[in-house]
């Protein structure tokens, strides 16, 4: 049932990535002050904006287990955290990068969304460990979606102690005194963050699909009395 | 008094007493924040400190002792089963919550009665930085007691509970240490305490006690369901 509608969302996927790469290289102009290198914008800043988002929507559906006490949530908070975190490597890597090409080192410790986003990606990263030292499995999924609330709390006030604790070097491009990015700039890279976050909804739809077959296939493994291959060394949360 | 209210000092009181008899956290905690301020003498190879050094050494010291003192909170209500007891009383569970949180407040002002002179004799030059110290560090304390406390409440029922508790507790304490350190720091400057953006900081703090106590107080009722 999760795998309905994957194929077209997919195909959109695929295609707005397309459309939103040829936009990146053949369509929006060189930065007069960075060059080149200032193209790997199109793809960090969308990426550590669906990464971030999916931080929360994974708090949400959090929230939303508690309420309801119905493991789908779990699951759906699961994955978007998994996806994000995956995404939040991605931030990282293509950060580093610009930070290489724009200010001539790997990492800059004064340029505090980069930092904050550093900070958010190890709360996040001790996700997995937490979660997986809790053997019980309705305890496992009840203290999760706790740890999901928690840190979603966190990342905006890590947000604000980070800068004000820093200098703002950071290029903010959307508000400069001369209007920000110019109209062809500002359409790539919107069309570049549609395409990434449909990216992480499609990835995420995936894993909840491969979620939901693994656990039925399970199922009919113990209706059928046969053993388990590779053991259940390992309580995931299951999608039914 | 109401019956949460009731339930809250009941279980601060036994926690206190227990502590007091038995002395299984405090003086761990003093105990390791000293030596680890001879550690940091011979690490940095200083005989004195002042500015971001000392509220450095001072912050890390006083957040890595009190994470001996989270690790053990909750570990006598798993082992003697007070959990149960808990679930089991008639009472509103966030009183464990705030009980808890209360005790760890009082543990981490206790250590920092103890040990905080000791750093001014070992590194400062003079005392004055001490009474706006102190307002720091209850700010921080606070905000402290309710992220320790609703992450040892989990990790205690788990596999690896030493080991979750530093691991999660560290990056959820960073905004903390930022602002505890940022005020600090101007504190312990050569030449008389200093005030730069000491208001600020200290409303940062503020932000964060309050968000955490409000989750906590939001959350913790789930975590003792069976």
């Amino acid at each position: 049932m999760y795998g309905k509608g994957l194929r077209p969302l997919s195909i959109a996927t695929v295609a707005a990535l397309v459309v939103s790469l040829s936009l990146v290289f053949f369509y929006a102009p060189l930065d007069g002050d960075q060059g080149f290198i200032q193209k790997i914008f199109y793809l960090h800043v969308p990426l550590a904006i669906t990464a971030l988002v999916g931080f929360v929507i994974g708090g949400v559906f959090a929230i939303l287990h508690l309420r309801s006490g119905e493991g789908r949530w779990d699951a759906y908070s699961y994955v978007s955290i998994h996806m994000s975190v995956i995404f939040g490597v991605a931030v990282l890597i293509t950060g580093s990068i610009w930070a290489k090409a724009s200010w001539g080192h790997w990492w800059v410790w004064d340029e505090p969304t980069l930092v904050s986003f550093l900070i958010v990606f190890l709360m996040y990263a001790t996700y997995y460990p937490f979660r997986y030292a809790i053997e019980d499995r309705e305890q496992q999924a009840r203290y999760a979606s706790v740890f999901a609330i928690v840190a979603g709390a966190f990342v905006p006030l890590n947000f604000i102690a980070v800068r004000m604790a820093q200098s703002l070097v950071h290029p903010r491009v959307f508000a400069t005194a001369n209007g920000g990015l110019p109209g062809s700039m500002m359409l790539t890279f919107l069309a570049s963050l549609l395409a990434i976050g449909l990216l992480w909804v499609t990835l995420v739809k995936f894993e909840l699909t491969a979620k939901s077959a693994s656990g039925q296939l399970k199922r009919l493994r113990r209706a059928l009395d046969a053993p388990t291959p590779g053991g259940a060394s390992r309580v995931a949360p299951e999608v039914s | 008094m109401t019956p949460t209210r009731l339930a809250f000092a009941a279980i601060l009181g036994k926690d206190l007493r227990a502590e007091l008899r038995t002395l299984q956290s405090l003086p761990a905690m003093a105990l390791f924040a000293v030596t680890t301020f001879v550690i940091f003498r011979f690490g940095l190879d200083r005989t004195a400190l002042s500015g971001s050094l000392a509220a450095g050494v001072l912050w890390a010291t006083l957040l890595f002792a009190a994470i001996l003192g989270i690790n053990r909170l909750f570990v006598t209500e798993r082992e003697e089963g007070g959990f149960d007891a808990i679930r089991l009383a008639p009472i509103d569970r966030t009183a464990l919550f705030f009980a808890k949180a209360s005790a760890l407040l009082a543990y981490l002002l206790v250590l920092e009665l103890v040990v905080v002179p000791i750093f001014a004799v070992f590194f400062l030059d003079s005392a004055a930085a001490l009474p706006p110290l102190a307002l720091v560090l209850l700010l921080a304390d606070l905000g402290l007691a309710a992220t320790g406390t609703l992450i040892s409440s989990m990790a205690v029922n788990s596999r690896a509970r030493d080991l979750l508790t530093p691991l999660v507790l560290l990056p959820l304490a960073v905004p903390l240490s930022i602002a505890a350190t940022g005020a600090i720091e101007p504190l312990l400057a050569l030449g008389g305490p200093g005030y730069h953006r000491f208001g600020t900081w200290l409303a940062v703090l503020g932000l964060y006690d309050l968000i955490f106590l409000l989750v906590g107080y939001a959350v913790f009722d789930f975590l003792l369901e069976d």
